[in-house]
């Protein structure tokens, strides 16, 4: 037989855990319909990024996982940070990249209605 | 097959096992992470490139349909979640009536994915020939609009017209033409992001049914859960996905509808 070693989580967690989603689900729905300019994407991404924290931690057994699984899960998003970051601090610091003017001009007529 | 209990010859414990398969499943969805993050990097790109449409793109998701599904995908999670307890508890009765709750909630949404689906379908909003950004404010009747909505529906097409002009002197003609196209590639993402979404919710619902009936045998209890334990990170994955989603492609420009 085996030891039970591994964390049980209790359905009071799970609950819990729940509340705060549905919550953090009515929040981000209200926050947008609230002009705040160029919060509005921040407050949105915020409470996302919460809710993901949340699922991982507590769901997925993120908080009670092995050093090494903790690990992997770290990495994961470091390398995502990688991938958005970089990317994105090309895209914002390129000077020849096209203007808006010109990534108008329409292309390709593929997509164009006639 | 992976019988109940059975220690394998390379592992020293069940223990080890269990971390190991644990482990595995994690590199498996790091490489998901990298593999939506490149379609959320492309979509970031191209919001950030044509503002104008993407809002406009994005204010014609039905909200009420998108906030219902959220609620579902976390209610799901929790059964989900509810389910791997049950196992770990050594409740094995439970086991498939969680997971059978599961996939109830998968299947209402993508249900309501469908209708959202077909609903873009009747309003011209699939990329392609018959995309047209003016349908709904051309022909309201067609899409349930009247009244005030109608009015701001025609005001943020009109506004999208004149922002995605190269030069004031510009004809709406050739406005429109770039609002319709940008408005092509936000519901091009719209459809690619959601539709991968929803392929990953159709494999996610393929393993529920394959547990539910392993679960109905009394296979899964303290000793081996592994398969719940797996297949649930997988379910809570693709809802993390989701959480991303929703705001990215129904939230941002609400404020301005």
């Amino acid at each position: 037989m085996a030891e039970h070693s591994e964390h049980i989580v209790p359905p009071k967690i799970y609950a819990a855990v729940l509340t705060a989603l549905l919550i953090g689900t009515v929040l981000t729905v209200q926050a947008a319909k609230v002009d705040l300019g160029r919060l509005n994407i921040v407050v949105a991404l915020g409470i996302a990024t919460i809710k993901m924290t949340l699922v991982i931690l507590f769901f997925m057994h993120g908080k009670y996982s092995a050093r090494r699984t903790k690990l992997v899960i770290v990495a994961g998003f470091f390398w995502l940070a990688i991938m958005l970051g970089l990317t994105l601090a090309d895209y914002s610091t390129r000077h020849n990249e096209p203007s808006r003017s010109q990534l108008n001009q329409p292309s390709s007529s593929l997509f164009i209605r006639s | 097959m992976h019988r109940t209990g059975e220690l394998f010859g390379q592992y020293r414990t069940l223990e080890q096992q269990k971390e190991t398969a644990t482990l595995g499943m994690w590199v498996f969805l790091v490489t998901e992470i990298l593999f939506f993050g490149g379609l959320f990097l492309t979509y970031t790109i191209n919001r950030h490139a044509y503002p104008t449409a993407f809002g406009i793109g994005g204010n014609m998701l039905d909200l009420n349909l998108g906030f219902g599904n959220t609620i579902v995908l976390i209610a799901s999670s929790f059964t989900m979640a509810m389910s791997v307890w049950s196992a770990q508890t050594g409740r094995k009765k439970l086991v498939p009536l969680f997971l059978i709750a599961t996939l109830a909630l998968g299947s209402v949404f993508l249900g309501i994915k469908v209708i959202e689906y077909k609903q873009k379908f009747d309003h011209h909003l699939i990329p392609g020939h018959s995309f047209d950004i003016t349908y709904c404010s051309n022909n309201p009747s067609a899409c349930g609009l009247s009244g005030k909505a109608l009015d701001d529906e025609k005001k943020e097409i009109e506004e999208g017209i004149q922002a995605e002009k190269r030069s004031p002197t510009d004809s709406d003609e050739s406005g429109l033409v770039a609002l319709d196209s940008h408005a092509q590639l936000y519901f091009s993402l719209y459809f690619g992001m959601t539709g991968l979404h929803a392929l990953h919710m159709i494999i996610g619902a393929g393993l529920l049914v394959w547990l539910i009936l392993e679960a109905r045998k009394g296979r899964f209890d303290a000793d081996y859960n592994t398969p719940v334990d797996n297949i649930g990170l997988y379910w809570h994955f693709v809802d993390i996905v989701w959480i991303f989603l929703f705001p990215l492609l129904y939230l941002i420009n609400r404020h301005l509808a």
